[in-house]
């Protein structure tokens, strides 16, 4: 058991941090607050974009990808390294991550050659941006009921249906879309997954605001759109093997990525030694110690949690498990951390007096966090993986399991 | 990075279930309920006679000459088997001190005799007032002790005890007492886990030898390694009680299928593991930071420590639940798990002794909280 870097992993991370000196500076707090995957503007992405471009040319987009596709064949501990030092750097949002982490893989997988040729070296290089158009307004967690229509049509199909939630849609170049191209077979059968360019004027993306006040997701309205054969990625009703695909990767992204996002516990410690409560500093108050106690002992729990997850990796074990604890009990924890950080803050809880105090922190963090109980992949399927695939219990009965979906 | 096991190591957690597996059955332990005998001599003796009580002591010591993590996974063994044995003070408590704050002379004196099973010590931290250093009212003056110590876990079992008290200049220091000498009164208390004896230790001018090196930080960092080494007793006292749940709810049939395939049921399964999956990052941690010596060590103790005692709790208590009727009855399994989790609750310590700690632990390295 061995919590510091091995030689290899030193001389890595000196690498990496040596390129990001020349190349980046180091956060120092004043930074306006951005997210880590979504860009809130044109100008954000266009900074993405030339940071994405600068990487690639220095050889660090695509790092664990194989050397044929550009990539670096970076383990994935290599990976977490690069993601620990990067953040320490004010770089902008990673609107990449969709292309790199999971089409890019994906493609690589079930692609033709053409299909490689053509778009994993403009992943890499953020000439494009790609989104993920799988859930519907019909099918979130049981994602194989999607309804969006894929006809044949001469050689090539037509394309007809609704998606939503998807996240940097109204700034992507590109989409890969699970469509349903066969109703007449059980659901999971009847799947195709295409490849779609966002810039046709057949789709049209709304932004969604959420409660938190931003709006990084979007419905995707798709009206009879065209497509050659050729945007075909795997074979004619094998979409749902292709999206498991997409979804492995995603698990594996989320699992190296970063291990707690949001706020530390211990900003609420300084928070209560600047803040009252019934007349003395809220930090001496027993109720607020406990509070803050625990909130630690979780968040150093989940992070722990995630070095399970890299030594998994480095052993070369696939990401399980311990990914699915992380996503189950992170959300919660902020939710709680924001809501007490609300309270903590003022006696009009909730009430902030301007951007940027206390209130107006832990608020979006309060707000923020409800969307990461169910963006990809709510408690309840967490729970029910746990269960099933981790403890072995008998799965749910699925009633709509060998019924043709049309007569569902 | 490498936050797991080595392949020796798991070999040591095979032999050690194994020869666990052969004598600390649930049917031992329902047996000792009943009978409310104590102590188990006999997987004692087992534990001596394989060499796993010296794991930790140094060839020279008379030991194996292993680590903090060999020692974890012994205590998580021992949790999983729900062994009535002292693991905790004599290995976890007692060995340590003796290595890090005792002389040369006591520890030839006790250690061989530890590593074999002869020699139990007991440690009297607790007091009425709780178990943290600053509660201690017990005084040493002239190499003599007096003073009441309760909860003591093994205390009427045990052949020494490892004491905290005052010395004459107030400073809470540790020394040994001899059991069977004069000015020590042992009773037996009714504790709620009876495979697990616990006495009040009554000490008046008992004479006792002081381990020179033991100060207050010392004694501090004793606690922390103790918590590092408890937090895996209970976690794997807690994962054995989730899989026995876990079983019985693929067993058990209602409504025409396993209660187990309803998200009612499956879902407080996810959410026990999920809690003791938890406790075992933060005890990882824990026993890194013990093994390595590392700055950060009672910040994981204390985090440790914590979620372990939320899992144990909550998995133990929804055991319970998940087995619906039977789960209430004397002869089921669950509630030796319920009542085991709260006597390893009661020997080191409770929730807001540790959460003070990691406050203090995370003002010391600059987050100040006090």
């Amino acid at each position: 058991m061995d919590f510091s870097d091995s030689p290899e992993e030193a001389a890595f991370r000196a690498e990496v941090r040596a390129w990001l000196d020349a190349n980046a500076t180091l956060r120092d707090g004043s930074e306006k607050a951005q997210d880590h995957f979504m860009a809130r503007d044109a100008e954000e992405v266009a900074r993405a974009r030339d940071w994405q471009a600068r990487k690639a040319r220095a050889g660090w987009a695509g790092l664990t990808w194989p050397r044929a596709f550009g990539g670096r064949e970076a383990t994935p501990i290599e990976q977490v390294i690069w993601n620990q030092e990067e953040a320490r750097y004010g770089v902008p949002p990673n609107v990449f991550l969709i292309g790199i982490g999971l089409v890019g893989p994906t493609i690589m997988v079930h692609g033709t050659e053409a299909q490689k040729a053509t778009f994993l070296p403009r992943a890499l290089t953020g000439e494009d941006i790609w989104c993920q158009l799988f859930s519907e307004p019909a099918a979130g967690s049981d994602l194989a009921g999607i309804r969006t229509r894929a006809r044949r049509d001469g050689d090539g199909w037509v394309i007809s249906g609704q998606k939503v939630w998807t996240s940097g849609a109204h700034y992507s170049s590109h989409g890969i879309l699970l469509a349903r191209s066969d109703p007449q077979v059980p659901k999971h059968k009847g799947l195709t997954m295409f490849l779609v360019n966002m810039s046709d004027p057949a789709i049209e993306t709304r932004p969604i605001r959420q409660i938190s006040g931003g709006a990084s997701f979007n419905e995707v309205f798709i009206d009879e759109l065209r497509l050659p054969d050729s945007a075909r990625l795997g074979d004619v009703s094998d979409g749902w093997k292709v999206a498991l695909t997409t979804l492995m990767n995603e698990r594996f992204s989320i699992s190296i990525g970063r291990a707690s996002g949001g706020a530390r516990a211990e900003e609420l410690i300084a928070l209560a030694r600047r803040v009252q409560r019934n007349g003395r500093p809220a930090i001496e108050d027993d109720e607020v110690r406990a509070r803050i106690a625990d909130f630690v002992a979780r968040q150093r729990g989940l992070e722990f949690t995630s070095y399970r997850v890299m030594t998994s990796l480095s052993r070369g074990e696939a990401p399980g498990e311990e990914g699915s604890i992380g996503k189950l009990l992170l959300g919660r924890l902020r939710q709680e951390m924001g809501s007490f950080g609300m309270e903590l803050a003022g006696s009009a809880a909730g009430i902030a007096s301007a951007e940027g105090d206390d209130v107006a922190r832990w608020r979006n963090e309060y707000l923020t966090a409800p969307g990461n109980r169910i963006a990809g992949g709510s408690d309840e399927i967490q729970r029910t993986i746990i269960g099933e695939r981790i403890l072995g219990l008998p799965p749910e009965i699925r009633v709509d399991k060998d019924v043709p979906f049309a007569e569902l | 990075m490498n936050f797991g096991f080595s392949e020796e190591q798991e070999t040591i957690r095979d032999t050690l279930a194994r020869l666990l597996g052969d004598h600390a059955t649930l049917a031992v332990a329902h047996a000792r309920l009943d009978s409310g005998e104590g102590f188990d001599r006999p997987t004692w003796s087992a534990l001596a006679d394989g060499g796993w009580l010296g794991l930790a002591m140094s060839e020279a010591e008379g030991g194996a000459g292993m680590g903090a993590v060999e020692l974890a996974i012994l205590a998580e063994e021992i949790g999983r088997s729900l062994a009535a044995v002292p693991f905790l003070p004599v290995l976890g408590l007692a060995v340590p001190a003796l290595q890090a704050a005792g002389t040369e002379a006591q520890r030839r004196s006790l250690l061989p005799g530890i590593a074999e099973g002869r020699v139990i010590i007991a440690t009297a931290l607790a007091e009425a007032g709780g178990l943290a250093p600053e509660t201690v009212t017990a005084t040493l003056a002239h190499g003599r002790l007096s003073g009441r110590k309760a909860p003591v876990g093994f205390g009427a079992d045990a052949t020494h005890a490892l004491v905290a008290a005052r010395d004459e200049g107030g400073a809470v220091r540790l020394c040994l007492v001899d059991l069977s000498g004069p000015g020590v009164t042992i009773r037996a208390l009714d504790p709620i886990d009876r495979t697990r004896p616990a006495a009040e230790i009554a000490l008046d001018g008992a004479p006792a030898e002081l381990l020179p090196g033991s100060d207050g930080a010392v004694i501090s960092r004793l606690l922390d390694g103790a918590a590092v080494l408890g937090a895996f007793e209970q976690i794997g006292l807690a994962e054995r009680a989730l899989a026995l749940t876990t079983a019985y709810t693929r067993e058990r049939r209602a409504f025409g299928r396993p209660i187990g395939s309803f998200q009612a049921v499956k879902h407080r399964l996810a959410d026990m593991f999920a809690r003791i999956e938890l406790a075992r990052s933060n005890a990882f941690f824990g026993a890194w930071a013990l093994a390595s010596g590392d700055s950060r060590l009672g910040e994981a103790a204390a985090v440790a420590r914590l979620a372990a005692l939320d899992a144990v709790q909550f998995a133990t208590e929804e055991s319970i639940q998940l087995h619906g009727g039977i789960g209430i009855t004397w002869a089921a399994d669950p509630h030796l798990f319920l009542r085991r989790g709260w006597q390893l609750k009661a020997e080191l310590g409770l929730t807001p002794m540790w959460r003070e700690r990691l406050l203090d632990n995370l003002a010391a390295s600059g987050h100040a909280a006090t």
